[in-house]
């Protein structure tokens, strides 16, 4: 195992960058990173229509969110893949493919996770902020948002965890990420499959759980900021024997 | 395409069937409070969350059997392989979530019917049957649905090993005819009725079984 990294390393990591495109961990890494960043705003907007007052706003949005949910991101990948070059009328690389369908895909969820925590707020925050004579944009500039997004926090760390999975799939139209590359590995030694795929399995066990932790930490701290700053908190009741194991950890919605 | 669905619905059903017996298994295992079971449970409840899906049924279709004797591995790939290698896979990675889903349905429930229940004479047995489980199950449905919807949706990933489900069946559609646009409307088509059928069944059963008085 060992030895497959060391000989390996460079095409996990980079995949041929200096002589060719770069590949491996560095591509996961920068597809759901910009990924996520780019849905991100797609998101807040769909979320807003999907909470707006006016039908002729809330019933597409609605419909965009179902059907991209009802379908799977494989399903995505190939629209993207054969018709949005038809779309832009030129071929387009296995990259782009698979960030546009990541923003498409993520966009959708991130939205549900955003109208949420815009839904979960009071809305006497709404109302009062309008009352102080903020419009519609401002209240949710500096009321709205600044909260919801603050609240979310850990649920879209979560987010950015299923993104990190989702680029696998780019394995599916050749986008040289690192399940890709392991793959590449595979076929060249072909005697070692389950040291190439434990590998492969560590790396993002490693990646993603050290994010699921981090979620963890950050939805424990705003809930004990949402409790009173200055109270000290008493920790939670020890379980008692024969019962259910109560730990912090939460279950945070996660789709893949 | 037929052909398609119904192995998409087959793979599915069994490996839902798989998530569920699994996954409240786990869910027992791990609320004995035992520290070896707890450990346990969580490393599997932690790489299965953490790990891609279509990583885990490589896992299983090309590494975890060259463990196997070459005699076993050839009679497993003669009644279809791929199809058993992705149902497992599928199966444990949602039996992860299903287990979490029940933990967090039993979180919910306050410590103290516990103890009320204890107190009034109910052993640990009859308060987890007739208390604690009851509500518990209640509480857990919603979340139960979203990850079944899920599970549908990601039997996808099985064309990645070659299992001929819907995906599968249309790539093969696609590159005999050359008709794209029809072939992947046709399978959107199917795999979002099927997901809205399920979301919405799931939506009457998750009314059916709420608590009554709880939002």
């Amino acid at each position: 195992m060992f030895e497959i990294l060391y000989n390996y390393w460079d095409l996990l990591l980079l995949g041929q960058y200096p002589s060719g495109p770069l590949g491996g961990l560095s591509i996961t890494l920068i597809l759901s990173l910009l990924g996520l960043g780019l849905a991100f705003p797609v998101s807040i907007l769909l979320a807003l229509a999907r909470i707006s007052p006016m039908p002729a706003v809330r019933i597409p949005a609605t419909v965009v969110v179902y059907v991209v949910r009802g379908i799977p991101l494989i399903m995505v990948i190939f629209w993207v893949y054969f018709f949005l070059p038809l779309l832009i009328g030129r071929t387009i690389t296995g990259f782009t493919t698979m960030l546009c369908t990541l923003v498409i895909y993520q966009s959708a969820y991130l939205s549900e996770v955003i109208r949420a925590g815009i839904e979960a707020l009071p809305k006497g925050q709404i109302e009062a902020s309008r009352a102080l004579g903020l419009g519609y944009f401002r209240t949710l500039r500096f009321v709205i948002l600044p909260q919801a997004l603050y609240n979310m926090m850990p649920s879209m760390i979560s987010q950015f965890v299923s993104t990190i999975k989702e680029t696998s799939l780019g394995y599916v139209i050749n986008v040289p990420e690192i399940t890709f590359a392991a793959n590449q590995v595979n076929n060249q030694l072909l005697t070692q499959p389950l040291a190439v795929f434990s590998i492969l399995a560590l790396v993002y066990f490693l990646l993603c759980f050290s994010f699921t932790e981090l979620a963890d930490y950050i939805e424990r701290r705003i809930t004990r900021k949402r409790e009173g700053k200055h109270k000290k908190i008493k920790s939670a009741k020890p379980a008692k024997s024969g019962y259910i194991a109560m730990s912090t950890a939460t279950v945070s919605k996660e789709n893949s | 395409m037929w052909k398609g669905i119904v192995l998409t619905l087959e793979l599915t059903l069994s490996s839902w069937i798989l998530a569920l017996v699994l996954g409240t298994a786990l869910a027992t295992v791990r609320m004995t409070n035992h520290r070896l079971a707890k450990i346990v449970v969580g490393c599997f409840v932690a790489y299965h969350r953490n790990v891609p899906m279509l990583v885990q049924i490589m896992m299983w279709y090309f590494a975890l059997p060259s463990l196997l004797p070459d005699s076993i591995q050839l009679w497993i790939n003669q009644f279809n392989g791929e199809f058993l290698y992705s149902v497992i896979a599928i199966g444990l990675c949602m039996a992860a979530y299903v287990s979490e889903d029940i933990r967090s349905g039993l979180r919910a429930i306050p410590y103290g019917q516990f103890e009320a229940s204890r107190a009034l004479g109910l052993s640990y047995i009859r308060s987890m049957r007739f208390v604690i489980l009851p509500q518990a199950m209640r509480i857990a449905v919603p979340p139960l649905i979203n990850h079944t919807v899920l599970l549908f949706k990601n039997t996808s990933l099985a064309m990645a090993i070659g299992v001929a489900e819907l995906t599968y069946a249309t790539r093969q559609i696609e590159n005999y005819t050359f008709r794209t646009f029809e072939a992947y409307f046709v399978a959107s088509v199917w795999y979002l009725a099927l997901s809205l059928a399920l979301m919405g069944a799931g939506a009457l059963l998750a009314r059916h079984y709420r608590i009554p008085g709880s939002k």
